[in-house]
């Protein structure tokens, strides 16, 4: 199969291990991201991959031949990929045409500048192609990374937190852009990101990678937003809803009503997880599992807002929590209001205090 | 770091059947081969003195021990108090009051200070010697004033001591402590100053009990390299006849012809600069520590007023005129006066020669710092950084101890070729090296390669590592990306590094005289030769073009300060 094959990846700088047994697979024509925090490994993996760090342990084919194993270390000139830097590493020194046309050195001088041309055509930047990368502003400068990746038609692209640079209106514009060039040339793509939205809206797959270098989920976007494996993969999306309690007769009660809880022996401490958008408000009950509650306040953010609500009665009268509804919400705005959970947005995991 | 190997173990292993190995994989491992063999080549001479000095045979040590190494040890180690004592003082003083305080004159004694290092030792000493001995002017005039008519007569101090030796190092050597405790003032938070005046400690006191320890680390450097020059010095302590290690070597080599004794010698004054180096690493390890914040603030400014500005001008003033102008002055004055169309044209050729083995050792310098520093940017690894280390090491060691390894070895090396080639082809090659260019250009390449190989360092320090990465994986290999990349990226720093080595080079006197060939002058040993002869006036216009390369690199210097202080008042 064409693509990127990584396999069984150990890493370590001297007592740390940076990569633990890492493997993945990036079919042509599919991106593939890398989510995880700072520091996590995901950079040297990459990293790896390109040739630019030393394989200590695994294998990485690309295009079915092996380019680093135990015994073989193909340099990275000769791993025929593109790598986009965070920084974008532009050359200063050289034109934007020449940037552009730098990994070109094998075909004629017509040909790479026609290339350079055609890719500079396609980001939109020909008119600059005698600049120089400093008289670019940051995303005209990632434009052309792209381009400078793309231009000798890589078997693979490696992008390292790409857009991490850009401020957020100009990102949403570049990631697209980005993203529909990427699709066109059918490349396999490899992505680092920290910013879970990035990796939701880029990949067809993502691979969640934990503090200590191990891959802890992966799969696609939709799979780990609502399927998260565990608290941490739940809570990289944003804030959540906790509540604590034993099972009993299978089912855990919450103040949204029972969860399931079958497999789990009585008496466990489950932890429940709600993402703040998994409670919905409405002004008439619509269903038996709606619970009434107080409003406490709400925050605008301009496309959604932070509701802070209060249960209203019941067993867990007065404990509060936070929702995240469309638009702006008026609390004054009518009378009762009905809190209501989605069942794909609730999760449920053992206490990780609890020693049983 | 246990897991992380410095070569790669596989490397030299056949690449499996049915994958390519990159043909990349010579070079990178030539990079190590390469870097390990400069570094063996420059770590050859010192080993030789040591391997020579240690070699039962006639030995001489206990000869040595009980006649001239008392006389030696204590003679070096009184010029290093005083050149130590003497630069201390005023390369400090100087440094706090243009850092720190306001007065007349500080924006041109800012560059202005580092002019005596455009002097070499030697030559000052050939001037101050001209004018102070009885015959010079200064006694005449006082001869003439008072009435005296000889020595017996009236007091005046001795040039041609071991106290005027140290005055004419300290004149010339100085600059190397301003530079370091300015750049040691200058890095202080402003903050913990303005704590210590808070807290009710006067600006004196201040001074003594907080900038002062906090700028340590930097002077201790500064000393140390001074220190490193002093012990390198030979044309002043041969002129003076003053009897430190260096001026023994050459005794020892030239008169008594004893290579033992002088690499006995030799490796005893490599105690002394294992000791220097010691002590410098030791403060570069606690500079780090000593670093109180990277804030940076306008210095407050002592404004000096009245007769205090006066004074601080006038300190200033006099150490530059002194160090740098009065020389200046009457070298041009001799060089007018003794002027003479073909001495002109026989210091032309020597002034041809200097420049021609100066550019050679600059540029070949340049070229083996590239290699060093690019194997260590791409390879990495302790085991290289610790041999581009090594081969920096010669730096500290004097030229003198320096001159005779390479005798040593090059001598061993055209014996056993000559041996070789009688054997195998009937062919007698001779010395093919000794005595030669190449031996004199090998020499300086020990000595300045840590020249060029700092500057060169700190110009790929400032290449971000990510453009490696994309140039090769773009398709470039690590020669590629070097000329393609890190060559016009730093093209200042290689010029820089060329500009270095080329102005020492220009100045080095006890390595020329060694190991140049028979017969051959540069404009050093030929200063130094009608100087030491009474005929400064001769000399004058060698010296004076010695000293016109030397101020090259003072200009520099003066350019990277003007730069290294936005955001200061004035």
């Amino acid at each position: 199969m064409q693509g990127l094959h990584i396999h069984g990846i150990h890493h370590a700088y001297g007592d740390t291990d940076v990569l633990n047994n890492v493997s993945l697979t990036v079919p042509a024509g599919e991106l593939v991201c890398l989510l995880g925090p700072s520091g996590c490994g995901k950079t040297t993996l990459l990293r790896i991959a390109a040739g630019l760090e030393k394989l200590q342990a695994g294998s990485i084919s690309i295009d079915e031949s092996v380019v680093a194993e135990p015994g073989l270390e193909l340099p990275p000139e000769d791993r025929k990929i593109g790598f986009m830097f965070q920084d974008y590493a532009l050359f200063p020194h050289l034109t934007i045409r020449d940037n552009v046309s730098f990994g070109l050195f094998r075909q004629s001088k017509q040909a790479a500048r026609d290339r350079a041309m055609e890719m500079l055509e396609q980001v939109g930047l020909t008119r600059h192609a005698d600049d120089y990368p400093h008289m670019l502003s940051g995303g005209q400068q990632q434009r052309v990374a792209l381009a400078r990746a793309l231009a000798p038609a890589p078997r693979l692209v490696l992008l390292d937190e790409p857009f991490s640079g850009l401020d957020s209106n100009m990102r949403a514009r570049i990631r697209q852009e980005t993203l529909t060039m990427l699709k066109q040339t059918n490349v396999a793509t490899l992505m680092v990101t920290h910013d879970p939205r990035e990796a939701m809206f880029m990949s067809d797959r993502i691979k969640v990678m934990g503090a200590n270098g191990q891959v802890l989920q992966s799969g696609r976007p939709v799979d780990i937003y609502y399927k998260p494996v565990d608290e941490y993969v739940a809570r990289l999306f944003g804030p959540v809803n906790m509540i604590e309690g034993p099972v009993a007769g299978g089912r855990l009660e919450t103040s949204f009503g029972p969860v399931d809880s079958e497999d789990i022996p009585d008496g466990q401490i489950m932890r429940v997880l709600i993402r703040l958008e998994g409670l919905s408000l409405h002004y008439h009950s619509g269903a038996p599992t709606d619970v009434p509650v107080d409003v406490l306040t709400a925050h605008l953010l301009g496309d959604s807002s932070i509701v802070h609500i209060r249960m209203r009665e019941g067993p867990n009268k007065g404990v509060e929590y936070r929702a995240r509804v469309h638009g702006s919400f008026d609390p004054t705005a009518h009378g009762q209001v009905w809190a209501r959970v989605d069942p794909r947005c609730i999760f449920q995991y053992p206490n990780p205090e609890d020693g049983r | 770091m246990t897991t992380q190997p410095v070569l790669n173990p596989s490397d030299g292993l056949p690449g499996k059947p049915g994958t390519r190995r990159g043909n990349g994989a010579f070079w990178r491992d030539g990079w190590t081969y390469g870097a390990l063999a400069i570094a063996g080549l420059a770590a050859l001479p010192i080993l030789a003195v040591i391997f020579i000095a240690f070699t039962p045979g006639d030995d001489i040590w206990s000869h040595l021990a009980t006649t001239v190494l008392p006389g030696y040890i204590i003679t070096t180690l009184q010029l290093m108090a005083g050149v130590g004592a003497g630069t201390l003082l005023i390369g400090v003083s100087a440094a706090w009051l243009i850092t720190m305080c306001r007065f007349p004159g500080r924006r041109l004694f800012e560059w202005a200070m580092l002019l005596p290092m455009a002097m070499p030792a030697y030559v000052i000493a050939y001037v101050y010697t001209d004018i102070l001995e009885f015959a010079g002017p200064v006694q005449e005039m006082l001869r003439d004033t008072f009435g005296w008519n000889n020595r017996r007569d009236y007091w005046f101090p001795e040039i041609r001591s071991t106290g005027g030796a140290m005055a004419m190092l300290t004149l010339v050597l100085y600059p190397y402590v301003y530079l370091l405790a300015r750049a040691a003032f200058l890095e202080q938070s402003v903050g913990v100053l303005e704590a210590s005046r808070s807290l009710g400690r006067g600006p004196w006191r201040s001074f003594f009990t907080v900038a002062l320890p906090l700028a340590r680390p930097g002077i201790v450097i500064g000393v140390s390299f001074a220190l490193m020059e002093t012990l390198n010095d030979f044309g002043t302590v041969d002129f003076f006849a003053v009897n430190t290690f260096t001026q023994g070597i050459f005794d020892v080599w030239m008169n008594m012809n004893n290579i033992a004794g002088a690499a006995q010698l030799a490796s005893v004054l490599l105690l002394f600069v294992a000791v220097l180096v010691l002590s410098e690493r030791y403060a570069r390890r606690r500079q780090r520590f000593h670093h109180t914040t990277s804030k940076y603030q306008p210095l407050p400014a002592y404004h000096l007023g009245g007769v205090r500005g006066g004074l601080a001008t006038a300190f200033c003033a006099v150490t530059v005129l002194l160090g740098f102008g009065l020389p200046t002055i009457v070298l041009l004055a001799y060089a007018r006066q003794y002027f003479d169309p073909v001495l002109a044209r026989e210091i032309l050729g020597h002034a041809v020669n200097s420049v021609q083995l100066a550019a050679l050792a600059g540029f070949l310098a340049m070229v083996v710092a590239i290699i060093l520093a690019y194997s260590v940017r791409i390879k990495g690894g302790r085991l290289l950084t610790a041999i581009s280390r090594m081969a920096a090491f010669g730096y500290a060691v004097p030229g003198a101890v320096l001159a005779v390894g390479v005798m040593v070895v090059l001598g061993q090396f055209d014996n056993r070729l000559d041996g070789f080639m009688r054997d195998s082809f009937g062919i007698s090659t001779g010395l093919l090296f000794s005595g030669t260019i190449a031996a004199v250009t090998f020499g300086y390449l020990v000595r300045f390669l840590a020249l060029s190989l700092g500057t060169v360092e700190a110009g790929l320090g400032k290449i971000t590592p990510s453009m490696d990465g994309a140039a090769r994986s773009l398709g470039r290999g690590a020669l590629g990306t070097m000329y393609r990349i890190h060559l016009p990226l730093m093209r200042g720093s290689v010029l820089t590094a060329v500009l270095l080595v080329f102005v020492d080079c220009m100045k080095e006197l006890p390595m020329t005289i060694i190991l140049r060939p028979f017969n051959f002058q540069t404009l050093a040993t030929f200063v130094h030769q009608y100087a030491s002869d009474e005929q400064l006036g001769e000399a004058a216009l060698a010296a004076l073009s010695i000293v016109m390369v030397g101020i090259l690199p003072v200009i520099l210097l003066s350019l990277v300060i003007a730069k290294s202080r936005p955001g200061e008042d004035l």
